[in-house]
């Protein structure tokens, strides 16, 4: 049984105080949220979906809407984060609330709209009351049925039928001290229609021993013959909550990648879930958890095989150091229509402690009969062949070890297009093993650099 | 002067496990070329692990001085850069390390060791070009990941490069050959006489199944190697005897002297 909640509860509280939005259908929205996270409650590790994850102290802590911080801080925040000029459009958000000083979006090609949500319910409504809360499935998860009820700000974006942009549009959530136990619900909406291409770039970042949570959704919906490459980059501040679920609806022939990186959090639940509605699309799936100290990082994902001829490729990696868990829970579900479906999912792990734990679990559920499935999970140390064979050149066994775990990640990273992405990733793995940065190998044309 | 002298080497898988070296007597002197036969089996490869200091084995008796010092007192990476240099018969593949970086911190760290100032960038580029073209590499190759996606011949290939921009003391080369088909064998064994005949003081210990390398890379001494002990040595001639006779003579020969 789930607890129903109570009506002192500070989620219930704040949203009774919320002011009523302009938009009715968007009060309807938040209300059925509200009612749906009512009856579900917050999940339990009774749950199956929940079991490896205990959120009782986000559960059990009092919460209060964040609130906008402006100023010196603020800036350079979102300054360490900024993509700067490698971004056709930057979205700020401080505490979940649109900053217009810190974004830029001037430099975006015709037919594609990056812009706040707050402003989309004006300029966009009619899309809007079409897609935005018509994806995520919010009974089978309270967090995004509580981020519903609290749908206000975050970022719209629409890419029109045949347009596209080469630099990815970069939304940056950040998170500065305000009053304690702040809460924020970010909530993204992308619409790619027909023939369409673009990347999005999520970061989600924090300062470090302030506690808050980040309760974010995700929808991304794309035409026929669309192309999208999604990158996540969660490098919340190590005492932040992090939660978040991404639905993404596939037509026919289109084709969604998604690289989703957690870096940071003191605890992460991300459920992303693929639902394949048109034959021929096609996803990939790739995550890499990089996590040491007392970090719990838990990723749920869900191919939802629905159409004939979908190919799915899912790759995540953890490495988890000190007393850090990882979770990693990949349901491949292949309705009986969805023959020819050929899924391959793939789970390594490397543990570089005793007191580290991962768990990894595949689930599939297939009812078609003319498909291809694969699953395989590895969990284990550093490979003492190849660190031998480093330290038989004379690098030091620390060395061979730091740099073993680099390339373990590499294999994630190079495959991450977005170049200030990779490089984010790559900076933090060489600061944290105290390796060089001309260890990437990223690109030829940057390796030259380095080398020369 | 003997830049390399085993007495009596035995070793076992660790944990007390299969003993494979059972008193080993070999010495080479600097300049010198030693070629090791044998059949599978015999202790070859493992006599080169356990002479970098692979530690799935243990060793139970003797002794190894290498260029005056203790060897077997030395952790893996100080033989390294005390000039021992082990080419794999298995080089390892790592997805993820360019070979130019790793290369790079490798010397370095030899250099380091020596108190030698690190290379730059421009400086290790240009040496490693030299040796680049010794051995035919391909322009691409530093910026490849090590060993990632090569065929055996690379592979090869790859550690004899490695060698030539590591310039090691005594370069242990282990089934260099197998894998490498004609142009790349000769290729190879070309680089490996012009790192020998870089420096009179280099030496090289062979590992080898065929006489055929040993017509590139003319030994002064052969070995015989049969479970675990070195049985029998003789000049470049015992390789071609071998090659025709196989080595159950060298067996009936132990046998009768024993």
């Amino acid at each position: 049984m789930t607890a129903v909640l109570e009506p002192t509860n500070s989620f219930v509280k704040s949203f009774e105080k919320t002011p009523g939005h302009a938009r009715p259908w968007v009060n309807d929205l938040r209300g059925r949220g509200m009612d749906v996270f009512k009856q579900l409650g917050f999940p339990t590790t009774k749950q199956e979906e929940w079991r490896d994850t205990n959120i009782s102290a986000i559960a059990n802590a009092t919460w209060s809407p964040a609130k906008l911080v402006t100023g010196q801080a603020a800036f350079d925040l979102s300054q360490k984060y900024s993509f700067g000029k490698a971004a056709a459009a930057e979205l700020v958000f401080i505490n979940g609330h649109f900053d217009p000083h810190l974004s830029a979006v001037s430099n975006l090609p015709k037919g594609i709209k990056a812009l706040s949500l707050e402003k989309a319910f004006e300029s966009d409504a009619a899309l809007l009351e079409t897609h935005l809360g018509k994806y995520a499935k919010i009974e089978q998860h309270p967090f995004a049925a509580l981020n519903t009820s609290f749908v206000r700000e975050g970022a719209f974006v629409h890419v029109a039928k045949g347009a596209t942009c080469e630099k990815p549009i970069h939304l940056l959530f950040l998170t500065l001290p305000g009053a304690e136990t702040a809460v924020s619900h970010p909530r993204v909406l992308v619409v790619a229609e027909e023939n369409s291409e673009c990347s999005v770039v999520e970061t989600y970042a924090g300062s470090d021993s302030s506690v808050y949570l980040t309760n974010a959704v995700t929808e991304i919906v794309q035409g026929k013959n669309s192309r999208i490459d999604h990158n996540k980059l969660q490098q919340e501040g190590n005492a932040g909550y992090h939660t978040a679920l991404m639905q993404v609806v596939l037509e026919g022939r289109s084709l969604f990648v998604s690289h989703s990186t957690s870096i940071g959090s003191k605890l992460t639940r991300n459920d992303l879930h693929v639902f394949f509605g048109g034959e021929n699309a096609e996803a990939t799936l790739n995550g890499l958890v990089l996590a040491n100290g007392e970090q719990h990082i838990d990723n749920h994902t869900l191919l939802q095989h629905e159409k004939a001829h979908c190919p799915s490729h899912e790759l995540y990696k953890h490495v988890l150091d000190g007393k850090a868990t990882g979770v990693f829970k990949g349901k491949i579900f292949v309705q009986k229509d969805a023959q020819k479906t050929d899924s391959k999912q793939t789970s390594k792990s490397l543990l570089l402690s005793d007191t580290a734990f991962m768990n990894s679990q595949p689930a599939l559920e297939i009812y078609a009969d003319d498909v291809k499935c694969t699953h395989g999970s590895t969990i284990g140390p550093v490979d003492e062949n190849a660190v031998f064979y480093l330290i038989s050149r004379g690098l030091s066994l620390a060395q061979a070890r730091h740099l073993m775990t680099y390339a373990f990640a590499a294999d994630i990273t190079r495959r991450i297009k977005i170049a200030p992405v990779r490089a984010r990733i790559e900076d933090f793995m060489t600061a944290l093993h105290g390796l060089p940065q001309d260890l990437r190998i990223a690109d030829e044309a940057r390796h030259d650099v380095a080398l020369l | 002067m003997a830049l390399l002298e085993i007495k009596n080497l035995h070793a076992e898988v660790a944990g007390g496990g299969r003993k494979i070296l059972k008193g080993v007597d070999l010495t080479i002197d600097t300049g010198e070329i030693h070629a090791i036969m044998g059949k599978n089996g015999s202790g070859k490869s493992t006599l080169c692990q356990v002479l970098a200091g692979r530690e799935v084995y243990e060793v139970t008796e003797g002794s190894v001085m290498f260029n005056g010092k203790d060897l077997l007192e030395l952790a893996p990476e100080e033989r390294a850069r005390e000039g021992m240099f082990l080419g794999f018969q298995y080089p390892v593949e790592i997805p993820g390390v360019s070979t130019s970086y790793f290369l790079r911190a490798a010397v370095n760290e030899v250099r380091k060791h020596h108190g030698q100032p690190e290379l730059s960038g421009v400086d290790f580029y240009k040496m490693v070009q030299e040796k680049m073209d010794l051995l035919e590499m391909e322009k691409s190759f530093m910026n490849r990941a090590i060993n990632e996606g090569f065929s055996g011949g690379e592979k090869k290939r790859n550690e004899v490069f490695q060698m030539a921009v590591m310039n090691p003391l005594l370069g242990l080369l282990d089934e260099t050959d197998s894998g490498l088909d004609i142009d790349a064998l000769r290729t190879v064994s070309n680089g490996v006489n012009k790192i020998h005949q870089s420096d009179k003081n280099k030496a090289i210990l062979l590992v080898t199944h065929y006489q055929r390398l040993l017509n590139y890379i003319v030994p002064d001494r052969v070995h015989v190697m049969i479970e675990g002990r070195i049985v029998k040595s003789g000049g470049k001639e015992l390789a071609i005897q071998l090659e025709e006779k196989g080595y159950d003579w060298v067996e009936e020969e132990v046998a009768a002297k024993a």
